[in-house]
């Protein structure tokens, strides 16, 4: 016969260990028995989660994201002109929903703010059941998010995020990024600058003060500077900063002859029109034309720069101008909808989500590890960038980049940017070690509950 | 010295900006003892005048070209201007190119009836409350009219354009015995430091040389006093809101064309100019123009590549190092007066 002692020190060990087991999140605890994987589906129905900027500076990329996914789910449910449905290489989807279950969505507000970011995604898995997280703006929440959809055990389809650090240092095996890189614009770029302004410049950097900036500044540096040129300089600019005067004077009695603006968002729009004001364009150095480039260019954003971005090179991940069968009938599906063209943030979300339903066909199940399986090595065709590949060991997709001039003579408002070059995917490709993105681990995949 | 002559000129015109809100911040606070957290508002709706008289003069005839096509590969829809049509081509184009200009005179009756409905409408319920409930209340609305102003215009930027003829650059360089393109100037700026310059020297003018304005500062000195005297000075003052809005109104066109106008723009400037307020001392119209260049010009010279490579950071912290040792040196700020916010 056994007898309960319960002394000072047991009440305290089991009153630590049922506190442990209240205050875990319900998205760890989750009820194993009954679940195999977190949110596993057992209606009718299957609930994606679109986390997504809906307010903050990049709420209207944030509108276009979500335009793409409302389209997506059409499509995957069988509404609409079925878009990319119909070029995409895979004809694993058939219209019906996923895995025959129709496809709903909550989405949710990042404010482009990683603790924001986090919170959202956390209540759509936790208080939703999503089953998939994708969107975003911004890297520094799609590190953040990744990070906690890996903990939760669902997948991450990162929208918009360009640094190297994504699927480098930070790379998880529930994430995937399908958006192109810093390496990728520095790789792309090079050449192009080289053929255009010669191999023997002088380049100025100013750099956003924070990871995406760090990660574009030195892609661009390596590749330029792999070529010939020269860095006389690269200065770190507050994310917070408006007017950049102060940080565009210097430049003009630098010795440089070109400046590279590793700025996105307000921050490209303010210091390139700054740049502009102050004469750059015009100017001579070392005996040549003074010029400007932008790694990473967005048609929203060029449209707040205006006439600025004329002539000024940039790479972009896809473009609605493209004349493949993919974008087009991506850009007329959008198109009607919605009035205008879509952005590339636009179109990388889109492809996103219709790659997530193609793995979850083609693996037979939602579970997260058989859709990294599904999606590990894939290889595609038909979505506007050419033959593309998720890459197994890092989960980057490797396709071509576009590089963009900032139109002269726009014939409409949408006629911002045009395409230069299409580098092919093999240009731009790298080793899965490459110093650029160096450290972290892929690990596991983790299906939770 | 090239260097140091350009930031001072980089600073005189970032300080322009600052001096213009700080003065009108003053300006309210002086007379009806408020602290307007709106402030930055007014200025951002300013801006959006500019933009929202771009989209006025921009409003076109539509005409389907069947030789051209559009994205989705429908005829074309050909748009040109109203004002293009009315007044003929390059007349048209002209207005449309000095829509910015044009719109400090949009913006002014609008401004002043937006800050006498403010003043009126909410901000005269809070005289008597503690500075406390008046920085959240005026907070809020500002969080309300930005938010207004995003639903109607979107989060991006909007480009908003100087006239044509002053897009460039003036060389000062070789006007000083430089080479060429070693101090360098945009004309805008140089414009908006005027036209800053022009405002101050009006609102200071009006305030010492005219009957309206002697009242007004009697009433900043003795509200109480006035008011015995039978002057309505409430109305005066509600008079001084409206002018107070309508400065930071166009300050905010006049900014447009440096940098493309989005819906945080209000904010961005907020926080700054209540320190430049603070420095300069509360309720002090010359002390907030003095600090505004003051603060502008060290914040330009913070961010030069000699100053960060011995105190990496400094620009970003700069006006609040500032901040702190004038007020612990001089506690009212550089040109405050005892008895402000004291009690």
């Amino acid at each position: 016969m056994s007898r309960l002692i319960m002394n000072r020190r047991g009440l305290l060990k089991s009153g630590a260990a049922v506190g442990a087991g209240l205050a875990m999140p319900t998205v760890f605890a989750g009820s194993a028995a009954a679940q195999s994987y977190t949110n596993e589906p057992t209606g009718a129905s299957v609930t994606l989660g679109f986390n997504v900027p809906q307010s903050g500076p990049y709420a209207d990329e944030g509108a276009d994201e979500l335009r793409a996914y409302e389209l997506a789910v059409e499509h995957l449910n069988g509404e609409g002109d079925g878009g990319m449905m119909n070029t995409f290489s895979s004809k694993a989807l058939s219209g019906s929903g996923i895995l025959g279950k129709k496809v709903e969505y909550v989405t949710g507000d990042t404010q482009t703010k990683s603790d924001a970011a986090r919170a959202s995604a956390r209540s759509m898995i936790e208080k939703d059941g999503a089953v998939m997280i994708t969107g975003g703006s911004s890297s520094g929440v799609a590190v953040a998010v990744q990070a906690l959809c890996q903990e939760a055990g669902v997948i991450f389809m990162a929208g918009l995020t360009h640094s190297n650090d994504t699927t480098g240092k930070d790379k998880k095996a529930n994430g995937f990024r399908h958006f192109f890189n810093s390496y990728m614009s520095g790789a792309a770029l090079a050449p192009v600058l080289n053929n255009a302004y010669g191999a023997d410049r002088k380049a100025y950097h100013l750099t956003a003060d924070y990871n995406w900036g760090y990660t574009t500044e030195q892609a661009v540096r390596e590749s330029t500077e792999a070529m010939g040129w020269e860095t006389v300089a690269a200065v770190k600019t507050p994310l917070t900063q408006t007017d950049f005067s102060s940080y565009i004077t210097p430049v003009l009695n630098s010795g440089a002859d070109v400046l590279v603006l590793n700025h996105y968002g307000a921050n490209m729009v303010n210091s390139l029109t700054n740049a502009v004001q102050f004469g750059l364009r015009e100017a001579q150095a070392n005996g040549k034309n003074f010029e400007i480039v932008v790694p990473l260019y967005s048609r929203l954003m060029a449209k707040g720069a205006g006439s600025n971005v004329a002539g000024i090179f940039g790479s972009t991940n896809w473009h609605w101008s493209l004349s493949d069968e993919g974008s087009k009938a991506f850009v007329q599906s959008f198109g009607t909808k919605y009035g205008f063209p879509p952005s590339q943030a636009a179109h990388t979300c889109y492809v996103q989500a219709l790659l997530y339903a193609d793995a979850c066909e083609r693996a037979g199940t939602f579970n997260p590890c058989g859709v990294v399986e599904a999606l590990e090595g894939f290889e595609f065709d038909g979505m506007g960038n050419g033959p593309t590949l998720y890459r197994a060991g890092d989960h980057q997709c490797f396709k071509d980049v576009l590089v963009v001039k900032g139109k002269e003579n726009p014939e409409n408002e949408f006629d911002l940017l045009e395409i230069v070059e299409v580098t092919p995917a093999a240009q731009v490709t790298y080793p899965v070690d490459h110093p650029q993105f160096a450290g972290g681990e892929l690990g596991d995949c983790n299906p939770g509950a | 010295m090239d260097q140091i002559i350009l930031q001072v000129i980089n600073g005189l015109d970032k300080g322009s900006a600052y001096a213009l809100i700080a003065l009108g911040l003053t300006l309210i606070f002086g007379t009806l003892g408020v602290v307007n957290f709106a402030h930055g508002a007014l200025f951002l709706i300013g801006a959006f005048c500019a933009v929202t008289l771009q989209r006025i003069l921009n409003i076109s005839a539509q005409t389907v070209d069947p030789t051209k096509t559009d994205f989705l590969g429908n005829p074309a829809v050909i748009k040109t201007p109203y004002v293009e049509l009315w007044f003929g081509p390059e007349m048209g184009a002209a207005i449309i190119d000095w829509s910015v200009p044009l719109a400090v005179l949009f913006a002014i009756p609008i401004m002043v009836a937006i800050g006498v409905i403010m003043e009126r409408g909410l901000i005269k319920h809070f005289y008597n409350r503690p500075h406390a409930d008046q920085i959240l209340v005026t907070f809020g609305l500002a969080i309300v009219l930005q938010n207004i102003i995003k639903q109607f215009y979107g989060a991006s930027q909007i480009s908003t354009p100087s006239p044509e003829v002053f897009r460039g650059s003036f060389d000062f360089g070789v006007l000083l015995g430089y080479e060429a393109n070693a101090i360098i100037y945009p004309y805008w700026r140089m414009i908006y430091f005027a036209f800053s310059v022009g405002i101050i020297s009006a609102i200071f003018a009006f305030l010492r040389f005219t009957t309206f304005g002697m009242v007004v500062r009697a009433g900043m000195a003795d509200r109480e006093t006035v008011g015995l005297l039978g002057i309505n000075i409430d109305k005066r003052f509600t008079i001084m809101f409206g002018i107070a809005a309508a400065v930071a109104g166009v300050a905010g066109v006049m900014y447009a064309p440096i940098n493309s106008p989005s819906y945080t723009m209000g904010m961005d400037f907020l926080v700054i100019s209540f320190v430049v307020v603070v420095v300069g001392g509360m309720g002090s119209l010359p002390g907030a123009v003095l600090a505004g260049f003051l603060l502008g010009i060290v914040e330009s010279f913070a961010s030069l590549n000699e100053v960060k490579s011995i105190l990496p950071g400094i620009d970003q912290i700069i006006i609040y190092l500032i901040a702190i040792i004038i007020l612990l040196t001089r506690p009212r700020g550089l040109m405050g007066k005892r008895g402000v916010m004291e009690d």
